[in-house]
């Protein structure tokens, strides 16, 4: 089965724990390749490389600002991702919410 | 002072065979075991809402076996089974295969620690291993039978780990 380019699915991107790394060190922040670079220590070509792919597939966009490039993350296109788990989630939410209740039942009757 | 929600967090790696549980109680280990393990308070909390849940087997020993099935009001009747590996306060490991599906043998993997902490909590963390990214992957869309549109409140729980 051919692979679906890293460059072309989201969710192929952040497989790549580097590009996750990339993604939580930017957090709610602009930044700048350097900032980056700083926070995790790693080579420039490095962060310049998956900051690439990261924008190919619209999950960080880039804004110019004099000589600079500043990075932030976007979140509209990381929602998929996060539905994507979200009914399985909600689905063990609710199963443990009752068992809360069941232990608390329990905890009561014992003092 | 009302008790604070504790979140079900689940962590899945896009291109793995596993996922991961990991949820917090207000409760000793002690009584999180037991709520896993004695079938009347098991049976209380399984099931999803609106389902009759009937444990027709539940061995809950090494070696043991367990079948359950959720029945819905129109009838419709969902078996799960599997086999207990290891059962004990610290570690519960376990096999699951979901009836319904087209096909037969997909069964997962699913190991349980659970931790105590301090001020009588405990932590546990589900650790579930599929047959392949596809198993894992059509068990997390199916949404095991719940509500697709709902809630963005764990949002950030979700954005934090990535």
């Amino acid at each position: 089965m051919a692979r679906i380019p890293t460059t072309h699915d989201p969710f192929n991107a952040v497989a790549e724990p580097k590009r996750r790394k990339i993604l939580e060190a930017l957090g709610p922040a602009e930044r700048s390749v350097n900032e980056i670079v700083e926070m995790l220590g790693w080579p420039q070509p490095m962060v310049s490389k998956h900051l690439g792919v990261l924008k190919q597939v619209g999950l960080v966009s880039e804004r110019r600002v004099g000589r600079q490039r500043l990075y932030r993350v976007n979140m509209e296109n990381l929602k998929p991702i996060y539905e994507w788990v979200t009914p399985f989630e909600r689905y063990w939410s609710e199963r443990y919410d009752r068992l809360d209740e069941i232990l608390q039942g329990i905890q009561k009757k014992e003092k | 002072m009302s008790a604070k929600k504790n979140p079900t967090v689940i962590t899945a790696e896009p291109g793995k065979q596993e996922l991961f549980i990991t949820r917090e109680f207000d409760a000793p280990r002690e009584l999180v075991f037991k709520a896993h393990t004695d079938p009347q308070l098991y049976v209380q909390w399984l099931g999803p809402r609106g389902y009759e849940m009937v444990l027709e087997a539940f061995e809950p020993y090494s070696g043991g076996r367990y079948r359950y099935i959720h029945k819905d009001q129109d009838g419709n009747e969902y078996g799960f089974h599997g086999v207990f590996h290891e059962i004990s306060e610290e570690l519960m490991i376990q096999t699951f295969e979901f009836e319904g599906l087209p096909e037969k043998g997909h069964v997962t993997l699913d190991t349980m620690r659970l931790e105590a902490l301090p001020g009588d909590r405990t932590r546990i963390t589900i650790q579930s291993v599929y047959q392949s990214v596809a198993d894992r992957d059509g068990m997390i869309q199916s949404g095991m039978e719940r509500g697709v549109n709902d809630g963005y409140e764990r949002l950030d729980d979700l954005l934090a780990k990535m």
